[in-house]
């Protein structure tokens, strides 16, 4: 059912070309962050405004959208975005990772790998990757237009200083294209290797801070590191509860106040479509439950 | 030795109707240290900060021995590589530490920022020179991990020192570097810079009012007055026998302990 009251993806066309250009602009020059004139949105900055207008600017009526934040479809975030994009153009929506042309995402990328033709689009809260280093804009852009990027490793120095490695786990900087420095916004550093030389287009949006930027598709995206405290992800001891899956992103969660607690795979989608395919953890239940 | 490290031709800056400096120029040698002294106001520290690549003068030219292709105006060269010069040839020293010091990271991490800049990729080996380095200005490398902020003004002076020295510069700016340090610490601070300065072959531009930092550390002084540089020679020559009855009030002013 679509709201006719809105134009097609809710924003007018001319907000979409502009958008639209900006994007180009991210995916002619990949990790540079382009300007763009962000609108108001009918949410709060922080919940997702430029993974919106990104997924906006790019959607067509023939398109399958997916929705996850945290690796899940079916949290508060997900479900309204899925919700509000299926109002205001009537397009397809799924949970399967595999059937989606536009993925939407907060904090993950899917376990499931990405294919030609897929857009894999996330929400930026801070596009900048030298902010907490230096707090001048002016002085960032120069660093990024002359490639000084030491100032990155002094952030990973401290970090193997105070905790013997790099403590950092998410949010983690990249090297896009062997040229610009990038923030692939707050997703787990598990995630960054499926960054790298990616079949799928990734683009990047952050609405407060009026940035759009990309990686296309097969570009190298290097993880910073020292030579002798090289890149690692991270590893768990347990396996999912449910699915038992060993190669999944896992969330830790509590399950009553004597200290039980249980790990399961943050993708549901993944974890589901492991079920469905037969597989089993130590605590697994009908899929029907666990989703529900 | 043929070629002066730095030379500095006719450079004036004004602020509107204010002078900042008129007419400087100097030659300055490998291994040289030569300080500007004058009172507040007389344009020292403009003059630092515009041969120092920091400020551009309204005119003038100021030219680098670049190690490559010899003398190069500095305000001519492009911006990336007038920046890499100031974070590899050059070094400087400000009055207050916290402006020459990343005050958010460890001691470690601000001597190793300039190497990380350059290139070096090897934790290990970024450590090793960090600590030779505190070692040279008497800083204990126990105290690598610690945060700039818990060292005592001395100590963070002589961080910011190591910190510009970890590349090896051939030449060092310095705002008053010992003006914020009580006596038996600039003493030391003193010490210290004269040794490495004779040892590194360093050559060093001080900017100065205390005419016992210039006696010191410097081989030649130059004594400004609103914007000009009204007398310079070697040191002990314009402190023993000063012309311009501007040095003679300089010299005459200071208190004899």
């Amino acid at each position: 059912m679509i709201d006719n009251g809105y134009n097609f993806a809710y924003l007018d066309e001319q907000t979409k070309r502009m958008i639209r250009r900006a994007i180009l602009k991210a995916v002619a020059i990949p990790g540079y962050q382009v300007p763009f004139g962000s609108r108001e949105m009918p949410l709060p900055y922080g919940w997702g405004t430029g993974g919106i207008q990104v997924t906006a600017a790019v959607i067509g009526p023939h398109d399958v959208l997916k929705v996850i934040d945290q690796g899940s479809d079916d949290t508060t975030n997900a479900v309204n975005i899925r919700r509000f994009f299926r109002a205001t153009t009537g397009v397809a929506t799924t949970e399967r990772t595999t059937e989606a042309t536009l993925i939407q995402t907060r904090h993950r990328i899917p376990e499931t790998p990405l294919g030609e033709g897929q857009i894999l689009i996330y929400q930026v809260p801070i596009p900048e990757p030298l902010r907490w280093l230096e707090p001048s804009e002016a002085e960032t852009r120069k660093m990024h237009a002359l490639e000084e990027y030491g100032l990155m490793h002094v952030r990973l120095y401290e970090d193997i200083a105070r905790h013997g490695k790099i403590a950092t786990t998410y949010d983690y900087p990249v090297r896009v294209n062997g040229r610009y420095l990038m923030r692939p916004s707050p997703i787990p550093k598990f995630d960054n290797p499926k960054m790298d030389r990616s079949p799928a287009l990734q683009l990047f949006g952050a609405g407060r801070e009026k940035r759009i930027y990309a990686v296309p598709p097969w570009t190298p995206v290097k993880s910073l590191d020292f030579e002798d405290h090289p890149f690692e992800v991270q590893r768990w001891d347990e396996c999912c509860a449910f699915c038992g899956a060993t190669d999944s992103f896992l969330d830790e969660i509590v399950t009553d106040d004597k200290g039980g607690r249980l790990f399961a795979c943050s993708d549901t989608d993944y974890c589901r479509e492991r079920r469905d395919n037969g597989a089993t953890g130590p605590q697994a239940v009908p899929s029907e439950q666990v989703t529900a | 030795m043929t070629t002066p490290l730095l030379r500095v031709d006719g450079v004036s800056k004004r602020y509107a109707a204010h002078v900042g400096c008129l007419d400087v120029g100097f030659d300055l040698w490998p291994g040289e240290v030569i300080a500007i002294a004058g009172e507040s106001g007389s344009g020292k520290t403009t003059l630092l900060n515009c041969v120092s690549g920091r400020l551009l003068p309204d005119a003038g030219c100021i030219e680098f021995n670049t190690r490559h292709e010899g003398l190069q105006d500095i305000y001519r060269m492009s911006e990336p590589r007038r920046r890499l010069l100031a974070r590899t040839d050059w070094g400087y020293v400000h009055q207050n530490p916290r402006d020459g010091l990343r005050i958010g990271v460890s001691a470690g991490a601000n001597v190793g920022e300039r190497l990380m800049a350059v290139g070096a990729r090897h934790y290990g080996r970024i450590r090793d020179t960090t600590c030779d380095w505190m070692n040279k200005v008497e800083l204990d490398p126990l105290r690598i991990n610690d945060l700039p902020a818990t060292f005592s003004g001395g100590m963070q002076q002589r961080l910011q020192i190591a910190r510009n020295l970890v590349t090896h510069p051939r030449l060092m700016f310095m705002d008053e570097p010992t003006a914020s340090l009580d006596v038996s610490v600039q003493a030391r601070l003193l010490d210290l810079l004269r040794g490495l300065t004779r040892e590194l072959g360093l050559a060093a531009i001080v900017v100065t009012h205390d005419l016992a930092v210039a006696r010191l550390l410097t081989h030649r002084l130059m004594i400004m007055k609103e914007g000009r540089v009204v007398e310079s020679g070697l040191t002990d020559q314009v402190l023993d026998d000063p012309q311009h009855p501007y040095t003679q009030l300089l010299v005459s002013s200071v208190l004899q302990a």
